[in-house]
Parts: structure tokens; C-alpha cells; sequence
């Protein structure tokens, strides 16, 4: 009789009993920064090895052979930068970013400061009457959504719309809960509703361009060409679902910090500028994007002792990375002016953190998510009269790669007016 | 508010631009990154979040002195070794050069704990500022020239004697005279005095009024005034980075100028003719005049203004205005005499910066960091180089403060892997390596033509170099398999790969720095831990 092996680490920790507090796996994944999966893909925890392998031209973040979960494959649809490799990525990326930031066009996401804060101070009005609020519906949920449909041009009505696909698509990303050939008939379905909804919103669009991003790529001709319309859907696809799927975490989940540290809770509310650093500390003590697991080896790979062999599948966990105690001092401790400009040290002395990636794929809406957090941050503990937390820890989406709160009970004495 | 990028360490991910596009600004198609380094206080939020959100931690910044004082200072970590307590409450230290390398080993004293008496000398007037805006951003007229004071994140607690000059050491006497007459006592002393620019070499050519140096203040300055009049041409002497980026500046404002270089391409000392060429197209694109394999014979004037220029290829420009870009001098006069093993070539040190006697044997007390100093590279046959790159300067400052707080056993060496970078025609060059130590050179990733490329440099089977144009993301990578003796061609499947790649000569004129085949690889992540580990024959 076969004698079943214990779950590996990176088994456990994709195991739904351990989302709540994974961390002390990723420190036991760590004591082996590069290992090998018995399906033979590489699981990579320490922060060097991480940093080294993001920045290595050897990995490719394209789809090879099978592997399921891309976000375009099986609709018909091209892949979009996120899994494409330079030249195509570099080139779709830039495209995309003439109408989006710099050197183009600096000033969008800078614009978007005054929406955002009214945004914000309407969801928190919201909370006025109840003793118990849900903090992921009311808000961190419903604002970078209203955020990212701002931006992209998408009439904020058709939103109910798009959260059950955008569910979908990112449920065929979970590689440890239900039925895989499941979840991905879901996934294409959606898909399909999804290009059918975009390709007439592009051509209206089209006809009648507004000041959104979406009417910029649909009428774009820069130097480097402009998306075919396939490109364009799964491009608006992957902004739709990243500004859906990730901001929502890294607010839950900074309210659920902050009440787990009132004392820096309370400072926040009388210095604003603490916000601004208060965001990197949470990108790198609980982040919303806990691993990448969609990469591949070109080559043989030497690094931390072992050979990565070429066609290997890689799992980046960015997570345990930045927890890594040879890179971070005092890593498990939740310090809010770690990344305070005026603590940085010597040019050696610096504590980087992974969550939004690194390279040349590092996150296309950081900018975006960082004001969105600030302020959302900034505005919550302003307003909220005595927030205590109802349940810890509250209950956890399923996901292990987007890992966040579903749900974040918080009783409040009352909500305060907004400023001015 | 003061601040500066480490653009040794920028990989160009923007976010600094996205989230203070005011005081940030990328330009070009690229990755050229330029920014303000005094941003006014409505900036000040923006700022912050730029700072903050660098994900390279590039961005150093001070948030003014009112703000400063309200912060408590954070120690550094505690390191292992540092010395006895002794020292660091009593001890006495003086620094000799008030630029970046003599203020950053200021601050990196005070940093890990230094409390003892601290002396800053230097002969120009002005805090320490930084040099690199000078020949771009402060030449677009952009950033004034007297805006580009280097932050100090903690008032750094020293008696700055700024504005006058050290005239001599005796290091017998642990003195260091200086020019007003009297003389500082040290127990341990750092030499950072730099380089100053090799001036037009016909005194009464260079005392004409529009012919210009740039390593100061002041050179920039009356430089901006003259651009910011509109001339009719402008000619740089020497096409190296500070007169291509002088040149990339002019067309930028559009004035004409004419680039005339004695060598057959651009940057061809750094970059080799090979990638030179591709430089020169770069120029000419932007409509540059450029002119190489040719000298300018001389400079006249009327009235004691420049008026025209007279070149080898026999001929003459009419130019008010002309850029002498002909290189360094290292500031070593006043340690003649000294006993110290310095001359023409720097001031030559161990890997842990502590200065050579004459004798070549090291000193206990007398350290060097910068663009004066002359340190073995450990990877390239323990050649002694002098590097005058930006962030060369930073790290021997850094490891120089360190080994003056620490017991032998605790000394770090600076392995670092040299590094510059360079801002023109909307491009970011960076170089890692020592290119110019290479016998050929092969693209690797990315396209020639649309100006994002990374080319690596090797010597006889070994990789020594890499630049990238645009793609400074990279450059880490070939870092690392530098430091790791990687082969040359280098033999990996990669993204991005040219359909060909095959070495083509690299096309150094002659090798400026001789050397031998790889002796070390280097280890480690701290720079506690970094290690050279002797190759095996
Ligand atoms: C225009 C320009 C553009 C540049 N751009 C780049 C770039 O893009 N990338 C890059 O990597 N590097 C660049 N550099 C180089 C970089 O600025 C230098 O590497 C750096 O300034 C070196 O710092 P340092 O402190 O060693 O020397 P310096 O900055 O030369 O400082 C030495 C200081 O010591 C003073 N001094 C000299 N003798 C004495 C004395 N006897 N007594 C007291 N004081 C004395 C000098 O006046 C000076 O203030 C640029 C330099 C210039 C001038
Ligand atoms: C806190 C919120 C967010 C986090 C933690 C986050 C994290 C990440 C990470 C780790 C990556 C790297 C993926 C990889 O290397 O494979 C990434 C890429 C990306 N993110 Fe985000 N993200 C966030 C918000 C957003 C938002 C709001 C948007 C949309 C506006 C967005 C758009 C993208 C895109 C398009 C990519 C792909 C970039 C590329 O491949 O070049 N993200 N993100
Ligand atoms: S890496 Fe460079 S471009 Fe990117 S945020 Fe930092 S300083 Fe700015």
C-alpha cells in the first residue's frame, strides 16, 4: 500500500485552513530559499533569490506547454502583457502607459487625487446609522472599482455586471480550491460575456471618444502601432481585474492591521503623511499579491545552491520574500515607519519590499493603488468613531494568490463628518 | 526640501514621475529620468509619495531643516565590531573634500554612531551639492543652477569649514594645514577632494569670455546664462559623457552645436567604438554636428570674447559659445609632500580605502574615497582604477566611514561592481563593468534600432561588461554574472533575444587599462558578507 507523503510546505500553505496567517509556513518554506515541487516545478521564498529571478531575462512569464490559468487562452483571445515577455510585452506596456503615465501623459493618475477623495468620503457617509459595517463591501471593495471603471471609461451602472466575471477569472488563478476543469469552462464563459460587453463599449468609443483610456487605445496611433482589437479586449480585461481583485486586499487587509495596532491607528489620525510610508510597510507585511506562479525557466538556472532546470515551471512567492529576515530586520514586526524617506539608511541599508513585483512586469497600477490605499486609509480612521473588530481574524477569501478578507465586520460609535 | 536620485540604482519604473510629476519628469521615449532637486513646499506631499514609493529606494530625500528637527534620529542597526567606545565618543576625524563623497561619509559617520569631533573642509563656499544636474536639467534651464544641494536626512552634526582649502598634510603630526594659516589635529582622516575640469590647455584661449569648463557651480552657472541667450552655435570640445550631455542639452533648447571629437566616435573611451557608432547616430539623428577624428587647433577671440574656432579638418566656426570637455584632474596637490602614495592618478588605497604610502605600504588612519581615489578592482586582475562615477563615489564614501568606525576583522571591502549612468538625447546609458577592458562585444536583448538594447563586453571568454540603452531593468542581471565570472559569449536562452548574435570587435582605441584574466568572483548580498574568492587557475 502506498504510503501517502505529508503535505509539502507550499501544499499547506495553499491549503484554505492556513490563510489566515500563512506566515509561519513561508519562514519554514524559507529554510530552503529554492525547492523542488514533487510536480517539478521550483517554489523561490528568499528575497534575494526572488529579486534575482524577477530581474533574470532567463524567466519567461509566457504560457509553455499546458499550464492552465491565462488570462486570454481558450476565448479566442491573444494573452495580455502580463503574460508576454519582451519585445511584445515591453512594446503592448508602453502603448498602453503613453495614455496612462509618463513620459506621455504624466499628470492622469495625479488627476485623479480629487475623484478618489470624493469617492472615498461618499463610501464613508455610507457608513453613517449602523453599529457594525462591512468594511470590504462598503468600501474597499466598491472604490478602486469605481476607480479603475473611472479610468478605463466604463459606465459605473454596468459594474454589477462585471463582478461575477471578474470572480471567475480570477477563481481559475486558485490552484488549490474545486474542480479545475470547472472553473475553467467558468472562466471562458465569462471571458465571452466579457468580450462581447467590451467590444461594443470599444466601439461606441470609438465613435465618440470621451477623456477615459479606453477611447485613447480604441483611436491610438503611436510609434508603436496600437493594440489590434482582440489586444485591446484582454488588455482592458487585465485592468478591469487588477483594479479589481488586488486594491480591495491591501485596504481590507491595512484596516484590519491598523485595528490589530491601535496605537498606529490613532497616529494616523493626527499625521497625515504617516499614510504615505504606512502603505509600503503593508505592501510588504501583508501583501495582496502573495506569490506569481506563472513562470518558466528558458534555461538552466543556477542560483542559491540549486539548478533551476530549463522548461521548469518557477513560483515566485513575493509574500515570504518580504519577510525575509537576511534582508529585513526584524521582519514579522509590523513597523509603519520602516519605509519612512528620512529612515533610509546607508545605500546599503534598505528594506524593499515585493508586493507589487519587480522588472520589467512590475505592477502597471501601482501608482494608482498606492494614492487609492492612502487615502482610503487616511479617510477611514479619520471618520470612524471607536472602530473595533468584530471577528479575528474575519473570514478570508479563497484565493491563496490574491489573499485578503472577504468580509471585515467592524463595529463603530458613529462615522464623523468630512473635512471642510 | 531637498533631494537626490541614485540613478546608479533607478531602474526606471516611473513611479517617482507618476506621483510628483512636477518635480520628476521622464523625457524621451526611454527611461531618462530628470528631476528638481529642490521641489518648493507645495510640492512636499508628492514628494514624499514619489520617495516613498520608489520601489529601488532611489530617491534620497531631506524634508527641510523645521521638519528635520522634529524627528528623532534613528541609530543604525548595531553592527558587529565596531570599534571600542572610546573612539566613537572621543575620537576625532576629519574629512578633506565637501562634495558627495566627503558628505556622504559625514552622514554615514554620524549614522553608525560616530559621536566624536567631526571636521568637514572644503574649498568651495557653497554646502555640498551635486554635480550630475549640472550638465543637464541645470542646462535646460529647468533647475537653477544653486538648486541642487545634496539632502542631508539628519542635520549632520560637524563643524563644516567650508570655503577654504587644505594646503597640506603631515601625517606625522596628524595635521592637516589649510590655507588661512591654521591647521586641524585628526585621528583619523578621509580624503575626498575629487576631481577639477582639465582646463583648455591654451591659458589665453581658456580666459576667453564664452569658453567654458563644467564641474561647478559656477562653470554651470555662466554656461546657463550663455545657453539661455539663444547663440547661434555652440561647440563642445570632446565628445565624453559631460560633452555629449552638453551637446544633447543644446539641441534639446534648440541651439546648433557642433560636437568635435579627436577620436573616431562619441563615449568611445567608456563604450568602445562598436556602440560608439551607435552614439554617433544618436547625435546626428538629433541633429548634431558632429565631427570626429577631429581636433580643434585654436580658439579666437575679439575684445576678449570668443568669436570663432579653428579645426584640423581646416574649418572654422563661427561660435560664441565653447564647451571644454576634455576630462578630470584629480586634486592631489596638496598632499605633496606627504608622504602618501598619490600623484597624477589619484591617491592610490586597499580594497577597504585606507590609503598607500609612498612605499606602498597602508596606512592605519588615512582613508580615501571618490573620484580621487585609485582602489584595486579585485575582479579585473587587482587593477588599481580610478572610477569618477557618481555612485562609485557614494559606496567608498559608505565603506570608508564603516572601516574607520571598525576593528580589522570587521573591515568591509568595496567589491562593488563599478556602475555609471548617463542622462542624453532622451536615453538613459548606464554601464556596469569595466567595459574597457573588453576585446568584443554582442547585443543580447532587445533592438539596436529602437534604441533598447543591453550590449555585454567580454575578454577572452569572460564577461566584463554590459551597457544598456533603455533598459536599465536589466542591468542587475548581467551585474551578477559579472561578479560570477560568467562566460563570454555569454551562453543563455533568454527573452528578447536578436536574431543574431555574434561578437563583433569591441573597438577600444588602444586598451587604456592593461590588464590580466579573471582572478575572483565575488559573493554575497551584505556588504558585511561581500567576498572576492581567488579563481583557480
Ligand atoms: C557636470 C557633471 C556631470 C556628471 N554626471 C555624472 C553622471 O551622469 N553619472 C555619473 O556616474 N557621474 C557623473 N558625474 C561625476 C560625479 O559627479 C562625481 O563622480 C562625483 O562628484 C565625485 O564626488 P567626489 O566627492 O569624489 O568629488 P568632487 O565632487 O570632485 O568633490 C571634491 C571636493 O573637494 C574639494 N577640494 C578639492 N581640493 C581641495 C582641498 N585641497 N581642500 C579642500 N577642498 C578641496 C573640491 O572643490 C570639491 O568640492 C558628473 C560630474 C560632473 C562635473
Ligand atoms: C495593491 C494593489 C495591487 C497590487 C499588490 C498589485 C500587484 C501586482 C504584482 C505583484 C504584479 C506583478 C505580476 C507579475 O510580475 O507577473 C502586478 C502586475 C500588474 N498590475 Fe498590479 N497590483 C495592484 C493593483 C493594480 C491596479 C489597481 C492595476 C490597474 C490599474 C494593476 C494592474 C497591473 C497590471 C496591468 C500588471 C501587469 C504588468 C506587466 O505585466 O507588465 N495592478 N501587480
Ligand atoms: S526607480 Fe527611478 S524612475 Fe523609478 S521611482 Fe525610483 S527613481 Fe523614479
Amino acid at each position: 500500500m502506498a504510503v501517502t507523503a505529508p503535505p509539502s510546505v507550499f501544499a499547506q500553505i495553499l491549503d484554505y485552513a492556513n490563510r489566515a496567517d500563512p506566515y509561519p509556513l513561508y519562514a519554514e518554506l524559507r529554510r530552503t530559499p529554492v525547492v523542488r515541487q514533487s510536480d517539478g516545478s521550483y517554489v523561490v521564498s528568499g528575497y534575494a533569490e526572488i529579486v534575482e529571478l524577477l530581474h533574470d531575462p532567463r524567466i519567461s512569464s509566457e504560457q509553455h506547454g499546458d499550464a492552465a490559468g491565462g488570462l486570454g487562452t481558450g476565448a479566442g483571445l491573444p494573452p495580455a502583457f502580463l503574460q508576454l515577455d519582451p519585445p511584445e510585452h515591453d512594446r503592448l506596456r508602453r502603448i498602453v502607459t503613453r495614455h496612462y503615465g509618463p513620459p506621455h501623459t504624466p499628470d492622469r493618475v495625479d488627476a485623479m487625487i480629487p475623484d478618489l477623495r470624493r469617492t472615498v468620503s461618499g463610501l464613508v457617509d455610507g457608513l453613517a446609522g449602523s453599529p457594525e459595517v462591512d468594511l470590504v463591501d462598503q468600501v474597499a471593495y466598491p472604490f478602486p472599482v469605481t476607480a479603475i471603471c473611472d479610468l478605463l471609461g466604463v459606465p459605473r451602472q454596468d459594474e454589477p455586471r462585471f463582478h461575477p466575471w471578474s470572480e471567475a477569472l480570477i477563481a481559475a488563478l486558485d490552484p488549490g480550491t474545486g474542480d479545475p476543469a470547472e472553473r475553467q469552462r467558468r472562466r471562458v464563459s465569462a471571458m465571452k460575456e466579457m468580450g462581447q460587453y467590451f467590444a461594443g463599449l470599444i466601439g461606441t468609443r470609438r465613435h465618440a471618444p470621451g477623456p477615459d483610456l479606453l477611447s485613447a487605445l480604441a483611436t491610438d496611433q503611436g510609434p508603436d502601432g496600437h493594440l489590434s482589437d482582440p489586444q485591446l479586449l484582454t488588455t482592458a480585461f487585465l485592468l478591469l481585474n487588477a483594479g479589481h481583485e488586488t486594491t480591495v486586499n491591501l485596504i481590507a487587509n491595512g484596516m484590519l492591521t491598523l485595528l490589530r495596532h491601535p496605537d498606529v491607528l490613532e497616529r494616523l489620525r493626527r499625521e497625515s503623511e504617516l499614510a504615505i510610508h504606512l502603505v509600503e510597510e503593508l505592501l510588504r507585511y501583508e501583501p495582496p499579491v502573495q506569490f506569481l506562479p506563472n513562470r518558466t525557466a528558458l534555461d538552466d538556472i543556477e542560483i542559491a545552491d540549486t539548478t533551476i532546470p530549463s522548461g521548469s515551471r518557477v513560483t515566485l512567492v513575493l509574500a515570504a520574500g518580504s519577510r525575509d529576515p537576511a534582508h529585513v530586520r526584524d521582519p514579522d514586526r509590523f513597523d509603519p515607519d520602516r519605509f519612512d524617506p528620512d529612515r533610509f539608511g546607508l545605500a546599503r541599508d534598505t528594506d524593499q519590499h515585493l508586493g507589487f513585483g519587480g522588472g520589467v512586469h512590475y505592477c502597471f497600477g501601482a501608482p494608482l493603488a498606492r494614492l487609492e490605499t492612502q487615502i482610503a486609509l487616511t479617510e477611514l480612521t479619520r471618520r470612524l468613531v471607536n472602530p473595533r473588530l468584530v471577528v479575528d481574524p474575519p473570514p478570508y477569501r479563497t484565493n491563496p494568490v490574491l489573499r485578503g478578507p472577504r468580509h471585515l465586520p467592524v463595529a463603530i460609535d458613529g462615522v464623523l463628518p468630512a473635512d471642510g | 526640501m531637498r533631494l537626490v536620485v541614485d540613478l546608479t540604482r533607478c531602474q526606471g519604473y516611473a513611479q517617482c514621475a507618476f506621483l510628483a510629476p512636477g518635480a520628476f519628469v521622464m523625457q524621451g521615449e526611454g527611461e531618462a529620468l530628470l528631476y528638481e532637486p529642490e521641489p518648493d513646499d507645495e510640492q512636499r506631499e508628492r514628494v514624499l509619495r514619489a520617495a516613498a514609493a520608489c520601489p529601488v529606494q532611489a530617491i534620497v530625500l531631506d524634508r527641510g531643516p523645521v521638519r528635520n528637527g522634529d524627528r528623532p534620529a534613528v541609530p543604525a542597526p548595531r553592527r558587529d565590531g565596531i570599534t571600542q567606545d572610546e573612539f566613537l565618543r572621543t575620537g576625532r576625524i576629519v574629512i578633506v573634500g565637501a562634495s558627495l563623497a566627503g558628505a556622504r561619509a559625514a552622514g554615514a559617520l554620524r549614522y553608525e554612531g560616530f559621536r566624536g569631533s567631526l571636521t568637514v573642509i572644503g574649498d568651495e563656499s557653497h554646502d555640498p551639492y551635486d554635480r550630475p544636474p549640472l550638465s543637464k536639467q541645470v542646462q535646460e534651464g529647468w533647475v537653477a543652477p544653486g538648486h541642487t544641494g545634496l539632502p542631508r536626512r539628519r542635520a549632520i552634526d560637524a563643524d563644516w569649514r567650508l570655503g577654504v582649502a587644505a594646503t597640506g598634510l603631515d601625517l606625522a603630526a596628524k595635521q592637516v594645514r589649510l590655507a588661512d594659516g591654521t591647521s586641524v589635529d585628526f585621528d583619523r582622516l578621509l580624503i575626498a577632494t575629487g576631481v577639477r575640469a582639465r582646463p583648455w590647455p591654451v591659458p589665453a584661449e581658456a580666459a576667453l569670455d564664452g569658453v567654458f569648463v563644467l564641474r561647478t557651480r559656477e562653470d554651470a552657472e555662466g554656461l546657463q546664462r550663455m545657453l539661455a541667450g539663444r547663440p547661434d552655435r555652440v561647440l563642445v570640445i570632446g565628445a565624453g559623457f559631460t560633452g555629449s550631455e552638453v551637446a544633447s542639452v543644446c539641441r534639446a533648447i534648440d541651439v546648433p552645436v557642433t560636437v568635435a571629437e579627436a577620436g573616431p566616435a562619441p563615449l568611445v573611451a567608456a563604450l568602445g567604438g562598436t556602440i560608439g557608432a551607435i552614439a554617433a547616430e544618436i547625435q546626428r539623428d538629433a541633429g548634431v554636428d558632429l565631427r570626429c577624428g577631429v581636433q580643434v587647433t585654436a580658439l579666437e577671440g575679439e575684445n576678449g570674447r570668443l568669436r570663432r574656432a579653428r579645426l584640423s579638418d581646416g574649418s572654422t566656426l563661427d561660435v560664441e559659445v565653447a564647451v571644454a570637455a576634455l576630462g578630470g584632474v584629480r586634486n592631489v596637490e596638496w598632499l605633496e609632500g606627504s608622504g602618501l602614495a598619490c600623484g597624477r592618478w589619484g591617491v592610490a588605497c586597499d580594497a577597504g580605502c585606507r590609503a598607500f604610502d609612498a612605499n606602498g605600504l597602508v596606512t592605519d588612519d588615512v582613508f580615501v574615497a571618490g573620484d580621487v581615489a585609485r582602489a584595486p578592482q579585485p575582479l579585473f586582475g587587482y587593477q588599481l582604477l580610478a572610477l569618477e562615477h557618481w555612485g562609485n563615489a557614494v559606496s567608498q564614501a559608505e565603506v570608508a566611514a564603516h572601516n574607520m568606525l571598525s576593528d580589522q576583522a570587521h573591515r568591509w571591502p568595496h567589491l562593488d561592481v563599478p556602475i555609471f549612468w548617463s542622462t542624453q538625447f532622451g536615453n538613459e546609458i548606464k554601464s556596469v563593468g569595466v567595459p574597457g577592458v573588453a576585446d568584443e562585444v554582442v547585443i543580447t536583448q532587445g533592438s539596436v534600432p529602437d534604441r533598447r538594447f543591453v550590449a555585454a563586453y567580454g575578454r577572452r571568454g569572460r564577461l566584463v561588461g554590459a551597457v544598456t540603452v533603455n533598459h536599465a531593468t536589466w542591468l542587475d542581471f548581467y551585474r551578477r554574472q559579472i561578479e560570477r565570472a560568467a562566460p563570454f559569449p555569454p551562453p543563455w536562452r533568454t527573452v528578447d533575444q536578436p536574431a543574431e548574435a555574434h561578437p563583433v570587435p569591441a573597438d577600444f582605441p588602444t586598451h587604456p587599462i592593461p590588464t590580466q584574466d579573471a582572478t575572483v568572483v565575488l559573493t554575497g548580498h551584505d556588504p558585511a558578507d561581500r567576498r572576492a574568492t581567488l579563481l583557480s587557475p
